[in-house]
């Protein structure tokens, strides 16, 4: 290991249709960062992986110079801050909406996948209680858009990054939750649409059709028609 | 804006999440006005504060409300930088690291612990017990691993971390009292002594909670999830 020439620059440890991954995909492309992107298999993990992860084993990880940080939204205020020229993520000079704009990410995090998950997975009664919350958690989220072009006002920023991957999954939920974003929530299918616009976010988020197949295979692997 | 130092803090005594930010505004050498929420009655203040999650604690300052104690601790930090010490370090990896074990000692350390003390029954609590206990070793290792010889998680002076557990150490003493044991002199030597140091400081011992009262408060939870447990197998 002696002489052995740390990695240098930065390091996308990633899986294809994970919205964590893609939230950081897109940061980077904001702030026009080069980086290596690194598929993960994640049902045989690699060697750097579990050494750059070691409590977790998740993506995504950010290698910058070959140390690793961990955890999507704690890997975006990284980049912002590691990087602070260009696009700022996080309003600069603003404690509150800082704090309103980590608030949302956070209940982002804490709700709509997880939702999301007992929507595709569950049946019957179950997944009747799951859509209701999804529709709840969306509304709740337009709220907080309100009039607003993006979460933080006229600039694309960290609330629009964290939750923009999920787009993607909009499609799949309003499939097995028998819904309608659209309907539910044009102002929140607006921005949605909005955000598509961006190169950023256009080149890094996974086709709705490919996250629908994916979680049909992803069922049919674990048992669950 | 006229920037005041307008400070009110909605909290609950036994709280670990509100001690985190008394000891933020201790550390700070911030004054507030602290009103205290009935634990089964949320006041209206609350409920118009934090209308999505409906708990303390709650930061308002200058009438606009901040909620999560990990957000409020970094609101603090930003919002009153020239004051006294930052809790976060000024070097973006290091505040990557800070952030991470914090995110691990909420998501992990506590969900395990909460299973510890609140199973329903022998088995999850000892599975909780363990996974604590796992979790305790790995921040020991954490520990010794950032604070390179240096007295606390953030270095010479307190930081960010060491309020984010410090939160804690009311319960884990009261629950020592209720013969669980969190804190392993053996197992975890490095955190024994930190929690110690910590405690002691000026800043910090007013703001502790009465680990008496958390003794007491303790029982009546354990004694309530038991008869809720009692009353769920009768089904």
């Amino acid at each position: 290991m002696a002489g052995e020439k740390k990695p240098q620059g930065l390091q996308l440890l990633d899986f294809w249709v994970s919205p964590f991954g893609q939230r950081c995909r897109i940061a980077l492309a904001e702030k026009n960062l080069p980086y290596e992107y690194l598929e993960q298999d994640l049902r045989n993990k690699s060697e750097l992986l579990l050494k750059s992860n070691p409590i977790h084993k998740k993506i995504p990880v950010l290698l910058h110079d070959g140390r690793p940080i961990c955890e999507s939204l704690i890997i975006l205020q990284y980049i912002d801050e590691a990087f602070p020229s260009g696009t700022r993520l996080l309003p600069a000079g603003d404690p509150y909406a800082r704090a309103q704009a980590r608030f949302w990410a956070d209940y982002i995090d804490k709700k709509v996948y997880e939702c999301g998950t007992r929507l595709w997975k569950l049946k019957g009664e179950p997944q009747q209680q799951a859509r209701a919350e999804m529709v709840e958690i969306l509304r709740t989220l337009e709220g907080a858009l309100g009039d607003g072009k993006f979460f933080g006002g006229e600039a694309f920023g960290f609330v629009d990054v964290a939750l923009v991957p999920f787009t993607a999954w909009f499609l799949t939920y309003e499939r097995y939750g028998e819904f309608s974003v659209e309907k539910e929530c044009p102002k929140l299918a607006a921005w949605a649409k909005r955000c598509g616009e961006r190169e950023s976010v256009a080149k890094n988020l996974s086709p709705p059709e490919k996250v629908y197949e994916f979680v049909g295979d992803l069922k049919k692997r674990l048992g669950i028609e | 804006m006229a920037g005041g130092n307008d400070l009110k803090l909605l909290g609950m005594w036994a709280s670990p999440f509100v001690v985190r930010v008394k000891l933020a505004l201790s550390l700070k050498g911030l004054s507030y006005e602290y009103v205290e929420e009935d634990f089964s009655t949320k006041s209206e203040l609350l409920l118009r504060s934090n209308p999505i999650h409906k708990k303390v604690p709650v930061l308002i300052h200058d009438g606009k409300p901040i909620c999560e104690s990990s957000i409020i601790l970094q609101y603090i930090d930003e919002a009153f930088a020239g004051t006294g010490a930052s809790l976060l370090p000024a070097d973006p990896y290091e505040r990557a690291i800070a952030r991470f074990w914090a995110a691990y000692i909420d998501d992990k350390m506590l969900a395990a612990w909460t299973q510890a003390t609140k199973g329903k029954t022998e088995e999850e609590r000892a599975e909780g017990m363990k996974q604590t206990l796992a979790a305790m070793e790995t921040l020991e290792g954490a520990f010794s691993d950032c604070r390179k010889g240096k007295p606390f998680f953030g270095g010479d002076s307190v930081g960010y971390l060491d309020v984010f557990l410090g939160g804690l150490l009311g319960w884990v003493r009261a629950y020592e009292k209720l013969g669980v044991k969190t804190f392993d002199p053996e197992k975890t030597p490095l955190l024994v002594a930190w929690a110690e140091r910590f405690w002691s400081l000026e800043a910090v011992e007013p703001v502790m909670p009465d680990v008496s009262k958390l003794v007491e408060f303790g029982k009546m939870l354990l004694a309530r999830a038991a008869a809720a447990a009692a009353a769920g197998e009768g089904n």
